[in-house]
């Protein structure tokens, strides 16, 4: 494993006042996949939010191959390669699933074909449905739709807030197939989850977020044998 | 993976139409035993004209409200200053100091015809060109002059959601009517009274020597530039601009995950389809031969906002023909329920002046409760699909 493509360090967020997240740091390197697990509430989605530029951050770095993007514009973010599948899909209802799927590849002025056929590759269904508006879809195949929109921006690292969430759990575990397919094929992935059982066992490292501070880090091995985690988030037996 | 769309069927029904138009204004002349309706003075040509006029002011306003999801009411506005732009710079140095006559003559004596008609001379060949160019510049400004002001109020007014954007471009609109009709701009807009004297569309009409008229075209250049500026909007609806625009309207937050600046997005929508209204304003002061602020209330771009609604909002063919309909039934058809009227002997009760409106308000209340959709949704009137689907019919019928 080369060096870190992602270093966050003592990141903060706050909501007026109220700190949501309290100086958290970690990184994520070439060809990995990590994943931050926590609670509602933990502070996970507000750290992705604010690496991705949609939340400025009320302190801390963020840096993408060395380069200092902290509080960039969201565009700036996506340009220099860092997508984000937002929590709760969040796809175009009224755009049809090939115009969702363009809009992903918005800041690109090159042919797209080939996206297209890599996306249309992981994901067949959206390629029957491709005149389809995204609205129409069920939950999976929106999520689906919003992994593909994210990886038609090419990014070097492909950042998921709760794929698996509100689905049903066949779904998840198809969900999570892609994911790995998608690692294998050489994306990074940074990958927020409540589903622990699951992000675990795809991740190569995962770090535990408990009210805005990381409590936790090891490989996704570490953690789903570690007691503390089993007992918080996986429903420990005994 | 890039569509390849077949142009060709609908580029060419739109010339057909264009070229109809110009038959239909003309075929009395040829045949002279037609009815009235022919006549280019009957109610037809008006609605002609006027839902012409309407038809891009309402598809730079779906432009805005369906594509964008920015629901703004400053469309009046917007025509106000498109129209004030037009006539003040098209009226004849000749007429200015009889049309200001009550505040002395204009400020500005400019006018752009005449300038042209100082590089191709007044008469003849020349004075027609001089007065096309000059009214085609004169509209561009027109549109520039509206651009430009939703450019300036943009800045505050495009941070403010929904029901205060609607607020705030409903009152910018309000503040430019009373504005326009300031006496200490009496100068340079006449103040209260209206503008008139510059080419209106009858100024087209190609007349011979005794000024006869030879080929009408007062209702072809209405529907000539408003075809091309509709061409124009759709083109850029289509375009990958277009797509984030309707991204936008969807989902903000997606959209900017995705890398789309919001405020830069939509700023160029507000000023693109500000600049549209800002030629319907020209178009429309065309279209009455005057320019007066009392004329674009707020009831005209309800009017607007009604049309866009019952086209469906977010398609453009919906709103080209919902203002067909809306124009025909307010200014022709509907306009009996205004008199009274007798079948036989029996006089027909609550038909008076004024009783068109109820019933008017009435259909509009059925079409917003039973189609509340509008004509078309958000869908297209596709030439290419519907030949298509006729063809892939008959092969089926075939086998």
């Amino acid at each position: 494993m080369s060096e870190d493509l992602l270093r966050i360090s003592d990141l903060k967020v706050s909501y007026g006042g109220i700190e949501a997240v309290r100086g958290i740091s970690f990184n994520v390197r070439q060809g990995e996949i990590v994943t931050l697990i926590g609670a509602n509430g933990a502070g996970k989605s507000s750290t992705l939010r604010a690496i991705s530029g949609l939340v400025k951050p009320a302190g801390g770095k963020v840096e993408l191959e060395g380069e200092d993007i902290t509080a960039k514009d969201s565009s700036v973010i996506v340009s220099k390669g860092l997508m984000m599948v937002p929590e709760g899909r969040k796809i175009f209802p009224n755009l049809s699933v090939l115009e969702n799927l363009k809009i992903g590849a918005y800041l690109r002025n090159d042919d797209l074909t080939e996206d297209l056929e890599a996306v249309y590759g992981y994901f067949p269904r959206l390629k029957e449905r491709s005149w389809q508006a995204g609205g129409t879809l069920s939950g999976g195949e929106q999520q689906m739709l919003a992994v593909g929109r994210a990886l038609m921006g090419r990014p070097k690292v492909l950042m998921m807030d709760e794929p698996s969430l509100g689905l049903a759990p066949i779904v998840v575990q198809d969900i999570f197939e892609i994911i790995r397919r998608i690692h294998e094929n050489g994306t990074t992935v940074l990958l927020i989850e409540q589903n622990a059982n699951m992000a675990l066992h795809v991740a190569d490292r995962a770090y535990v977020i408990e009210n805005g501070k990381i409590s936790l880090e090891g490989t996704g091995k570490e953690l789903l044998s570690n007691e503390k985690v089993q007992a918080a988030y996986l429903g420990a037996k005994g | 993976m890039t569509e390849k769309k077949n142009y060709r069927p609908t580029i060419l029904l739109i010339a057909g139409l264009l070229i109809f138009v110009i038959i239909l204004e003309n075929i009395r002349s040829v045949f002279p035993w037609l009815p009235q309706i022919f006549d280019p003075m009957s109610p037809l040509f008006t609605v002609l004209k006027k839902a012409a006029v309407y038809s891009l002011v309402a598809v730079s306003m779906n432009l805005l409200n369906g594509f964008t999801g920015l629901f703004s009411l400053g469309q009046a506005g917007f025509m106000l200053l498109g129209a004030y732009t037009y006539a003040i710079l098209t009226v004849p140095s000749e007429l200015k100091d009889q049309v200001y006559y009550l505040f002395g003559g204009c400020a500005f004596q400019f006018s752009i015809v005449d300038f042209f008609k100082g590089i191709f001379g007044a008469g003849g060949a020349g004075g027609a060109f001089s007065m096309v160019l000059g009214c085609i510049i004169a509209l561009i400004l027109a549109g520039t002059v509206a651009g430009f002001f939703a450019f300036l109020i943009g800045f505050p007014v495009l941070r403010l959601k929904s029901d205060y954007l609607v607020i705030a471009t409903l009152g910018f609109a309000e503040i430019l009517r009373a504005f326009f009709q300031w006496q200490r701009l009496g100068p340079i807009t006449n103040g209260a009274n209206m503008i008139k004297g510059f080419p209106t569309f009858s100024s087209f009409n190609i007349t011979d020597g005794s000024g006869r008229t030879i080929l009408q075209l007062s209702t072809f250049i209405p529907f000539l530039v408003t075809t091309i500026c509709i061409a124009i909007i759709v083109l850029l609806i289509n375009s990958s601009y277009g797509r984030a625009f309707k991204s936008i309207r969807d989902d903000e937050i997606a959209s900017e995950a995705m890398g789309i600046r919001l405020f830069s997005h939509k700023m160029l929508s507000f000023v693109i389809s500000s600049f549209f209204a800002g030629v319907g304003g020209g178009l429309f002061a065309m279209y009455v031969a005057n320019a007066q602020a009392k004329a674009f209330t707020s009831t005209m771009t309800y009017e607007l906002l009604l049309i866009v609604v019952i086209g469906g909002i977010g398609s453009v063919s919906g709103s080209v023909i919902a203002t067909f309909l809306y124009v025909a039934c307010s200014e022709w058809w509907l306009r009996f329920l205004d008199s009274e009227q007798y079948i036989g002997g029996f006089k027909v009760p609550l038909l008076r002046n004024g009783f068109r409106m109820v019933v008017f308000s009435v259909v509009i209340m059925i079409i917003v409760l039973f189609f509340s959709k509008g004509i078309m949704g958000n869908r297209e009137i596709n030439i290419a699909a519907l030949l298509d689907r006729k063809k892939t019919g008959k092969d089926k019928a075939k086998k």
